[in-house]
């Protein structure tokens, strides 16, 4: 292998579909070993972007490598070192789960197939389940057996889209923790989530909207740099100063957060201003957060939102 | 290790395909059900020319002729006489109350016109509420009457036995399709129902790996085009073997149909159809976006093939463009084969002329259906 610091180091990513620019001229490199989450709204080109990071999509411009491969013309190498699971459930459901397992093996050409689905299959706890249909598990359990096969043929780089959508919250934490154990064995990861929280486990956040890289960084340099100012308020009547308050100058978006009601724009002072007539009010209290990554990503998908459609 | 062709990769999606097929009951089901069901409306349809149909014959000029018209009419197996009379309203109140689907009235001075050397009528009364029923039948009664009356036209009359029909049967004229229809008819569906099971079974081969969101997956991993491809294709052609035994062994034993040539030859060239057919259904699969346009394709190749290929029109009958039409599609050629083999003891000299193009097929549309084949989802 060569001595390559970054698992994926691509520059000018560019994907039309027609006359629609699905992924516009994007950077993303990934040291190795680190877990990086990919951000965006629906439709904001993250698929897309995977998808010709692994060779399943030609790129219409860009260059750089994956794995230390040239992305463009050594796709057949990387996909032997990638594991990628797709957004959508895409292993056979009318294999049973142990055959899923057995045809990836045997594909990938793995040595000592036998016991490598054996204990894949006890290490996942569905040995008494094997023959059962994939077609016929859960949405949890589907998620994890799509885990454990893409990682069968122990993959350098994971690309995960959207693995846990439509998953319970418990699926969800155990979902995490094996990708961190992965992770901490020195795989690189790049995984698609619609949630906060799955986004603060992550090492460094790519947030795409419409193609376009917006912002990118650590959780605190992406609160940082969005320049947001927070105001929360709480008590029996912030329920309907919500509709009061949208609109008014300053401020730029409000949304509850539970029960307390988040009001954020870029200056303090109109902030300030807009709040005022309220502070005297005994039914409401009125305080000061740091924006959480959920404003910055609202705020973000309310400033990018219009602009391209 | 990397790149190269693997068997070790085409053995794992022969066994992903296997399991699949058998899993997939209704499409399996169809499969058998759908030749079966072919051959024996086909089959027996053919087999259902009707025979020993009621007939009466009306009597207005007894004598040697009528007799031997008679006489024709019973020994063939078209016809049952059930009644011969003198009058010509009962025969037609036998054919109204359904008693008989048939009437032939011989006329009045009758032997008289015929001595004379005129032309005299026979008339032919058929029960028309099937038409098609009857019309093999009707077809029939010229030549039968002509043969009838050879043996009773001799000495002076002798020149009239072998000239025109010394006799105008005013019935429509059909070409006679006793005898041989059969053995046609079922050889030719070994064809037909080949090309459209096959072609279906595999066009949905990709189409369906698409629709469910796997083909994704398999091109994610290390799987090359070929390898899907002989994957997809091979336990088809298992289904195409057994089809071709099932139909031949219902055409031997239920329609008897002769098989003088040898069954290696047959086989192997059945194999070449079938492996033809497939890489057209594969490569329809590598174009359908899903199952629908997939049946749409399939259509679109199968409609020529049994209209031009000599199925269902006498080939040399054919306008020329179609004939070069027929000409490129394999079961033209697979057609003319199984007749060889089948029904004249080919052997492979009488065949290669129909071999060859139809290897040359295989091999474009195998070459079409890898070139074709997209490693990306673009
Ligand atoms: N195969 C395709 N053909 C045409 N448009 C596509 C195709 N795939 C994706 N798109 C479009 O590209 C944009 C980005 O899609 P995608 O990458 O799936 O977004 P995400 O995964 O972030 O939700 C969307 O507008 C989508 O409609
Ligand atoms: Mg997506």
């Amino acid at each position: 292998m060569s001595t390559h610091q970054n698992a994926i180091d691509v520059r000018g990513l560019t994907k039309h579909f027609g006359k629609k620019t699905a992924v516009n001229n994007i950077d993303i490199a990934v040291p190795e070993g680190q877990v990086w989450g990919f951000l965006g709204p629906n439709g904001s080109g993250k698929t897309t972007t995977i998808r010709m990071l692994c060779g399943l999509l030609n790129a219409d411009a860009g260059e750089g490598t994956c794995l230390g491969y040239d992305f463009r013309s050594q796709s057949e190498q990387i996909k032997r070192e990638t594991g990628y699971m797709t957004q959508r459930f895409s292993f056979w459901e009318d294999l049973s789960i142990r055959e899923n397992l057995d045809f990836v093996a045997e594909v990938y050409g793995l040595p000592r197939r036998r016991a490598l689905v054996k204990q894949t299959l006890e290490k996942l706890g569905l040995e008494s389940r094997q023959n059962q249909l994939a077609g016929e598990l859960s949405g949890g359990w589907k998620q994890r057996l799509a885990l454990a096969a893409c990682t069968l043929h122990s993959p350098k780089l994971l690309l995960l889209d959207e693995p846990t959508a439509g998953v319970d919250p418990k699926a969800r934490r155990d979902f995490w923790d094996e990708i961190h154990m992965l992770s901490g064995q020195g795989i690189t990861v790049l995984v698609s989530t619609h949630y906060m929280d799955e986004a603060e486990r992550c090492d460094r956040i790519v947030y795409i909207s419409y193609g376009d890289i917006v912002a990118r960084g650590t959780v605190s340099e992406i609160i940082a740099q969005s320049g947001l100012v927070t105001f929360t308020i709480a008590g029996d009547d912030a329920r309907q100063l919500a509709g009061r308050l949208r609109g008014l100058p300053g401020v730029v978006f409000v949304a509850f957060f539970g029960a307390v009601l988040h009001v954020s724009g870029y200056d303090r002072t109109l902030l300030e201003k807009a709040l005022a007539p309220y502070r005297a009010d005994p039914g409401l209290t009125i305080g000061e957060t740091t924006p959480s990554l959920e404003d910055v990503f609202i705020q973000l998908q309310e400033k990018t939102g219009g602009a391209n459609v | 290790m990397n790149g190269g062709f693997s068997l070790a990769r085409v053995f794992a999606m022969l066994g992903k395909e296997f399991i699949q097929m058998r899993r997939d009951r209704l499409t399996l089901g169809m499969l058998i059900g759908i030749p079966l069901m072919q051959l024996f409306l086909f089959g027996f349809a053919i087999n259902m020319v009707p025979r020993h149909l009621a007939t009466v014959v009306s009597i207005s000029d007894p004598g040697p002729f009528s007799d031997s018209i008679v006489a024709a009419l019973a020994n063939s197996s078209y016809f049952d006489v059930v009644k011969a009379t003198n009058s010509p309203q009962e025969a037609r109140r036998m054919l109204a109350d359904g008693s008989a689907s048939f009437a032939v009235e011989i006329p009045a001075n009758f032997s008289r016109d015929l001595v004379r050397g005129a032309t005299p009528e026979l008339l032919v009364e058929a029960d028309a509420t099937d038409p098609a029923a009857g019309s093999y039948a009707l077809a029939a009664i010229p030549n039968l009457v002509s043969t009838g009356l050879r043996n009773d036209l001799k000495g002076p009359l002798a020149s009239r036995a072998f000239a025109a029909p010394p006799v105008n049967v005013v019935v429509h004229q059909l070409y006679n399709p006793e005898n041989i229809t059969q053995y046609n008819i079922v050889p030719g569906l070994l064809g037909v129902i080949l090309t459209m099971t096959m072609v279906m079974a595999t066009s949905i081969a990709l189409t369906r790996e698409r629709e469910r969101g796997t083909y994704e997956n398999l091109l994610a991993m290390p799987t090359r085009p070929v390898e899907i491809m002989i994957g997809k294709i091979t336990p088809n052609i298992f289904v195409g073997a057994f089809q071709s035994a099932l139909i031949l062994t219902v055409a031997k034993f239920v329609f008897h149909v002769p098989m003088i040539g040898s069954f290696g030859l047959l086989a192997t060239t059945a194999m070449i159809y079938i492996t033809a057919l497939l890489a057209v259904g594969y490569t329809i699969s590598t174009v359908a976006q899903n199952q629908m346009q997939a049946m749409q394709m399939t259509f679109f190749f199968f409609l020529p093939s049994i209209m031009l290929s000599g199925f269902i029109f006498p080939f040399h009958g054919m306008p020329q463009w179609a004939q070069w039409i027929g000409e490129v599609m394999p079961i033209t050629h697979f057609l003319r084969i199984v007749r060889g083999i089948l029904l004249k003891g080919d052997g492979f000299g009488e065949i290669w002329p129909d071999v060859w193009p139809m290897i040359l097929f295989l091999f474009v549309a195998g070459t079409i259906a890898v070139r074709r084949f997209r490693r990306t989802l673009d």
